[in-house]
């Protein structure tokens, strides 16, 4: 009977008969699942879309209005801290994505004993806090530091370069590294070797192997990874705070506007748009990976 | 396989990122048992220093392992059930969530406190207290759970299980306690790991948060930074490593136990 039913509708409803035969118990009722839910969204609207929201707000009850936004773009400073901020995020993630390339790729195609500790070794970082961080960059370029120790033997002059820019690359280098290595890795894993077998029986050479099929491979990996490290150089506060260099990381203004000056919509303002920036940034890239997926294939081809 | 130029050079290359990032931890691990750090190893080494930090930080080393412990409980008790719902019910609605849910992950520490002492740092009583700090940790911890939980629970095939169950006559709560968390507890093992580290280490957001009576293990070392000595800041560091190395360590091989099926079919290929 109910067969009859739904091919006349001309598509599978569940039919009463069937709906007794699968265990529908199965299934959570609405009730349960929402009750599973609600933890969850308490925690994140109370403590994270309201106070969201309502910062947002109070940025255009600041004496600029809604022009606070636009601060960051008419403001010397916060511009200036804005573009440094970009390249010096930019310039890690390219530092880290070309070493992290070279490294990951030499990891995952080779066996050797005491490999393990080498990875081990290169993702220990991955939950410093930025402080300590900060901290490393000193004891390697700061007044004690190796470097310093090291040129001060050779060179009878001590190099010091923690508290300058060099030190905070430095840093942020630190801690870009395991976040990239472990991307690299994971995607060189999936490099299939017989695209660059056949390459090479094509007559390609190591040069082009590695542009025209290992690097389209890695491509996917090496975008998200990137967009990663990006994102967290751009949002890094405690490598900076530690370091305390004159170079003025975004953060560091936003931290500078909200306590000492006690300029609270600036601060909200300037901290939304970095926000805004590094969601934009990891979103875009997922969404492009997400799509990209076919890469490697075309790459290959 | 054949060792060439290149294989060394990229050897070598992988040696020296290694060093730079074991060198400043072992210069600094010394500095914190060297008597004097100026003069070098040659003027001996001393437990003196960790004694000196245990003085005066020890309360913010066992507020951090408290915050850590409190943090993993209630990601646990909202992180898990929400994993379930995830995985179980797939639709616009919970992908939107989910991204909602990362949001705290994606934007900066330092916005995310800005925004919660906007909100609520007129709360006297809870501004000033440790559950502040907390708000923050599971804000920035609870993503990290679920992602963890949902990836096994969508490994696993949880409505074969599931239906097993029912067609034994296990209700949903039954069900739920003995048939899927016991499943998906390599997934809140990983996220629990996961959770601990962050929460024990984190500091952007804490910085923020933090007032002089509720001063966590991260603020603590960036205040010895700031202003104490040399070998009280490399002494409370070597604190820090110890607690946290372990749990990286574990964390590290969990990873290597999950992946080492895919690893070994990828080499018999």
């Amino acid at each position: 009977m109910s067969m009859d039913l739904d091919l006349k509708e001309g598509r599978s409803r569940p039919s009463l008969l069937s709906s007794f035969l699968t265990p529908r118990a199965a299934a959570a009722s609405p009730a349960i699942l929402t009750v599973l839910l609600i933890p969850g969204l308490v925690i994140v609207a109370a403590f994270f879309l309201i106070p969201l929201a309502r910062v947002a707000v109070e940025v255009g009850n600041g004496p600029e209005g809604w022009g606070t936004y636009l601060l960051i773009l008419t403001n010397a400073r916060y511009l200036e801290s804005l573009i440094q901020t970009l390249a010096m995020s930019a310039g890690v993630t390219m530092m880290a994505l070309v070493l992290c390339a070279i490294v990951g790729l030499f990891l995952v195609r080779n066996r050797f004993a005491g490999r393990s500790i080498l990875i081990g070794t290169l993702t220990l970082p991955l939950s410093f806090p930025g402080t300590v961080v900060g901290f490393m960059v000193i004891m390697l370029a700061g007044r004690q530091g190796v470097i310093g120790g090291l040129t001060d033997a050779a060179f009878g002059a001590k190099l010091v370069f923690a508290y300058d820019i060099a030190g905070l690359f430095i840093g942020y280098l630190y801690f870009s590294i395991p976040r990239v290595i472990l991307a690299v890795m994971a995607s060189a894993e999936k490099l299939d070797l017989q695209l660059e077998e056949a390459a090479r029986s094509l007559g390609a050479s190591r040069f082009r192997v590695i542009c025209d099929v290992i690097l389209p491979g890695l491509m996917p990996g090496l975008i998200s990874s990137g967009a990663i490290c990006f994102a967290t150089a751009m949002g890094a506060f405690g490598t900076a705070f530690t370091l305390a260099t004159d170079i003025d990381v975004l953060p560091m203004v936003i931290y500078t506007e909200f306590t000492r000056n006690a300029n609270i919509p600036v601060a909200a303002a300037l901290s939304i748009v970095l926000g805004l920036i590094t969601w934009a940034c990891l979103a875009a890239v997922r969404s492009f990976t997400g799509e990209g997926k076919s890469l490697p294939v075309r790459g290959g081809a | 396989m054949r060792r060439t130029g290149v294989f060394y050079a990229q050897l070598g290359l992988t040696i020296l990122l290694c060093l730079f990032i074991v060198v400043p931890i072992v210069m600094s691990a010394l500095a914190g048992v060297t008597v004097n750090v100026f003069q070098g190893l040659s003027s001996g080494l001393t437990l003196r220093w960790i004694f000196e930090v245990w003085d005066l930080y020890a309360s913010s080393i066992f507020l951090s392992l408290w915050l850590a412990i409190a943090c993993l409980f209630v990601t646990l008790i909202a992180g898990v059930p929400l994993a379930y719902v995830l995985v179980r019910k797939p639709g616009r609605a919970t992908r939107l969530f989910e991204e909602l849910l990362t949001l705290p992950v994606a934007i900066p520490g330092l916005a995310l406190a800005l925004a919660l002492l906007i909100t609520y740092g007129g709360v006297s009583g809870y501004r000033s207290s440790w559950l502040f700090i907390l708000t923050g940790h599971v804000l920035f911890t609870l993503p990290f759970m679920v992602r963890s939980v949902a990836a096994v629970m969508s490994a696993m095939d949880m409505k074969t299980l599931e239906e097993g169950a029912a067609s034994l006559g296990a209700g949903f709560w039954r069900r739920f306690f003995t048939v899927i968390v016991p499943n998906a507890k390599p997934g809140i093992l990983a996220g629990a790991l996961m959770v601990v580290t962050l929460s024990v280490g984190e500091f952007n957001l804490t910085w923020m948060l933090h007032t002089p009576l509720t001063k966590t293990l991260p603020v603590g070392l960036a205040d010895a930074y700031a202003s104490m000595r040399l070998e009280i800041g490399s002494a409370y560091t070597l604190i820090f490593f110890v607690l946290i190395m372990p749990l990286l360590i574990v964390m590290q091989l969990l990873a290597n136990r999950g992946s080492k099926p895919a690893r070994a079919t990828a080499e018999d290929k």
